[in-house]
């Protein structure tokens, strides 16, 4: 154990953010963004609890991320909801050809 | 009758014939008969004007009857103090006998139109006319003040235009309307400058008010030079009022109104109006004022006399006559002879009217032909209307027991007095030859129109004595000229009851080194008594006592010299006139063509005007409008400048700003893609430079 420090975890931390990012950005379908969106949440999580972990802030990191991971819940229902309406107007969930926000 | 009921009766006087005119003029064209209204107010003016000179001058002898009302109030005005404006009424023995003589004429005139002007288109209109007038020459003389007299002189002005103007479908008639209103409004413009002196320097109008501020030795601007411009100014009114020279020119063609108002208006009282107002103004008259005032009545009386020698319109004779004798008038009063002055005013008033009463007579028998050259011999043919025409001819050329004698005889006589007095004899030797043209020149009228064969025997034929309404005025004018109605001596009037109660010569206000030396004031030592009344020094009533036989011998011998002269040429014929006409050439010409007076005003003032007028439309229209246009011209150069600035750079700038918007706009819309992953992927890489260039900033 005494091998592995924050280093280590910032490092996992950031390849998930990097996936999370291409995920979302790659990604044609919305809810396969919505899934990139929960790595780079994820990555975030990692970094509170790895530095709660290694700092000096005693289980505030720790809180921070539950509250994350409970936010996380709450964001995919609406974030769903808010897919299953998009797909009822445009019938399908093709990010890339919804783009009625430019005009 | 007390005072009140004579203010009254004057009040009545004044205002009747406004009344007569009113009621003519608005009802004339719908009541045929509208003019005897006029006619029955003018009768009951003569009978209240009879009235109010009898007892005034019965009872009232010696005092004159004042009322006045405010009429503006102006209060403490700043610089010149308390101002209130009255109007009123005064009655002295010149108003009360000026009202008598104005409405008897006037009547006699309205009952003789009647005859004459049978048949004119606008009968009850002329009627309304001589209603106008005749209230504002009673307004002239009732008043007491120079502003009402000012308004009333105009108004004087308005009628004579309108009746000289009365034919004014005739070009020369309504020609001569113009000519008299204008010309009298060049002289009324200097009265009008004097009643301002008067009134910055007195603060009043009142004459009493003016006259007792003189005496106490306010003077206009404090110089007596100021003083004697302000009376010549006021006696401009008079020039003009009174045609004397050199605005007499409108007198002879105001002939062409109808004969009676010739002899109303423009022989006995609008003329003598201007002689009314300097015996008004006379107490305020310097030395100076007066001698130019004997002046211009010595020239008056000249050179009309000189013109009215070669004329043959029976009026024109007549009218340069009437100003002639108003020359004399005038040169009296220059020459301090205030009593003579007004009684020749009186007398000229009832033999001038008379003369041209009859010669209206002469002319509607004749068909209105005015020529004397084509008269002759009506002698027989209107008795009445010769005997008139002689006696009213008699008393012009001034013959004993005529009433003309006795003012004229008076006037040379003050005139010749003046001259031992001061040196001045030429207004004596003025008035002499002047008496000797005007014997000749109405002798001569006299004798071509009812002596000798007719020349025009188709008009001869048919002429005849005039209607009774036309004889009585001849003959109560002509009973008027004999001297038994001013005096029982026949040859001294101032014995007679008229110069010796009634018209005496009011005691000077003007400061002692102002006037003539024989003009005293009340108290003053070195004055002779002239029945009570203290006005002329002791060597002045000497000097016309001895002026007195001489005046009358030399005055009777030129009347009668000229008398016979006149029987001489064109009675018995022994001179040839056309010879004499054409041997004497140019004079002959020069009176004929009446000095050419006429043509030296057309081309001097006439033309002089018309050409500073071309003068003043050239300045105007490129002077002027230069101006003008010219600020418009640079107005709009500016305007266009500011018009290009604002259209090139000011906009050019707003849609600069726009286009570039747009262009930036354009740029960035590029940017705007809509799809969610762009956003995020430049969100992103913003993010990263943010953090690198924190980096390296760290």
């Amino acid at each position: 154990m005494s091998n592995i420090g924050l280093n280590h975890f910032l490092i996992i931390s950031s390849i998930l953010f990097s996936l999370g990012i291409f995920g979302v950005v790659t990604r044609k379908n919305a809810v396969m963004v919505l899934m990139g969106i929960e790595l780079i949440l994820n990555a975030a999580n990692i970094n509170f609890v790895a530095f709660s972990a290694f700092g000096n802030f005693p289980l505030k990191g720790q809180m921070m991320a539950l509250f994350v991971i409970v936010l996380a819940a709450a964001e995919a229902a609406i974030a769903l909801a808010i897919v299953l309406n998009i797909y009822k107007n445009f019938n399908n969930v093709n990010v890339d050809e919804i783009d009625n926000l430019r005009e | 009758m007390n005072e009140t009921t004579l203010v009254s009766l004057s009040l009545f006087i004044l205002f009747a014939p406004l009344a007569g005119f009113l009621f003519t003029v608005l009802s004339g064209k719908k009541l045929k008969s509208a003019y005897l209204f006029e006619i029955f107010t003018i009768s009951l003016v003569l009978i209240s004007s009879i009235t109010v000179l009898f007892v005034k001058l019965a009872y009232y002898t010696d005092k004159s009857i004042v009322s006045e009302i405010g009429w503006i109030d102006l209060g403490i005005v700043p610089v010149l103090g308390k101002i209130a404006i009255e109007l009123g009424v005064m009655i002295d023995n010149i108003s009360a006998i000026m009202l008598f003589v104005v409405a008897l004429i006037s009547a006699l005139v309205h009952y003789y139109s009647i005859e004459y002007m049978k048949g004119d288109k606008r009968y009850n209109r002329y009627f309304a006319y001589l209603g106008i007038f005749t209230f504002s020459m009673m307004g002239i003389v009732l008043t007491h003040n120079i502003l009402m007299m000012y308004i009333f002189w105009e108004l004087v002005g308005l009628s004579s235009y309108l009746l000289i103007g009365f034919w004014y479908e005739k070009k020369s008639a309504s020609d001569a309307a113009k000519k008299a209103f204008i010309v009298n409004r060049i002289g009324d413009l200097g009265m009008f400058a004097g009643i301002l002196i008067i009134f910055i320097t007195y603060h009043t109008f009142t004459f009493s008010k003016i006259f007792e501020s003189i005496a106490a030795g306010v003077l206009p601007f404090n110089s007596e030079f100021w003083l004697s411009m302000t009376g010549i100014l006021l006696f401009c009114g008079a020039i003009g009022k009174s045609a004397q020279f050199p605005l007499h020119v409108w007198l002879p063609d105001a002939m062409e109104g109808p004969t009676p108002v010739s002899a109303l208006i423009h022989a006995a009282t609008m003329v003598a109006a201007g002689v009314y107002l300097v015996t008004r103004i006379f107490v305020m008259l310097t030395g100076d004022a007066m001698l130019f005032i004997a002046i211009i009545g010595a020239l008056s009386a000249f050179i009309p006399a000189t013109i009215a020698l070669t004329q043959t319109d029976i009026k024109k004779v007549l009218a340069y006559s009437t100003i002639s004798q108003l020359g004399y008038m005038i040169m009296a009063l220059g020459v301090g002879a205030y009593a003579f002055g007004f009684f020749h005013l009186v007398t000229h008033a009832f033999f001038k009217a008379g003369l041209f009463l009859g010669s209206g007579s002469v002319i509607h028998s004749m068909h209105h032909e005015q020529d004397i050259m084509k008269m002759g011999g009506l002698k027989k043919k209107m008795p009445v209307t010769y005997w008139t025409f002689l006696i009213f001819s008699l008393a012009i050329s001034g013959i004993p027991l005529s009433s003309g004698f006795l003012s004229k005889d008076g006037i040379l006589a003050s005139a010749l007095s003046f001259g031992s007095l001061t040196g001045y004899y030429i207004f004596a030797v003025t008035g002499f030859l002047v008496a000797l043209l005007t014997a000749f020149y109405m002798f001569r009228l006299l004798i071509l129109t009812f002596h000798g064969e007719p020349k025009d025997h188709h008009k001869y034929e048919h002429a005849h004595e005039s209607p009774l309404l036309m004889i009585a005025p001849l003959v109560t004018l002509a009973i008027l000229s004999f001297f038994a109605f001013y005096t029982m001596n026949p040859f001294d009037a101032q014995k007679g009851w008229v110069l010796s109660k009634w018209v005496t010569t009011p005691a000077s206000v003007v400061p002692e080194s102002a006037r003539y030396p024989f003009m005293v004031q009340s108290g003053e030592v070195n004055h002779a008594e002239i029945h009570g009344n203290i006005t002329h020094s002791v060597q002045y009533t000497e000097a016309m006592h001895s002026a007195h036989y001489p005046a009358m011998f030399i005055s009777l011998f030129v009347a009668i010299l000229g008398i016979f002269i006149a029987y001489m040429f064109y009675s018995k014929k022994k001179i040839d006139t056309d010879k004499l006409a054409g041997s004497l050439g140019p004079v002959y010409k020069f009176s004929l063509n009446k000095w050419y007076f006429d043509e030296f005003y057309q081309a001097v003032f006439v033309n002089g005007t018309i050409g500073l007028t071309l003068v003043l439309n050239w300045f105007d229209k490129y002077i002027v409008d230069g101006i003008v246009n010219g600020s418009a011209a640079l107005t709009r150069m500016f305007s266009s400048i500011s018009g290009f600035f604002d259209t090139y750079v000011v906009d050019g700038l707003v849609n600069f700003t726009a286009y570039f918007s747009g262009f930036v706009g354009i740029i960035l819309r590029k940017f705007q893609t809509g799809k969610v992953q762009t956003y995020l992927i430049l969100t992103v890489f913003s993010v990263l430079i943010i953090v690198l260039m924190y980096v390296n900033y760290l």
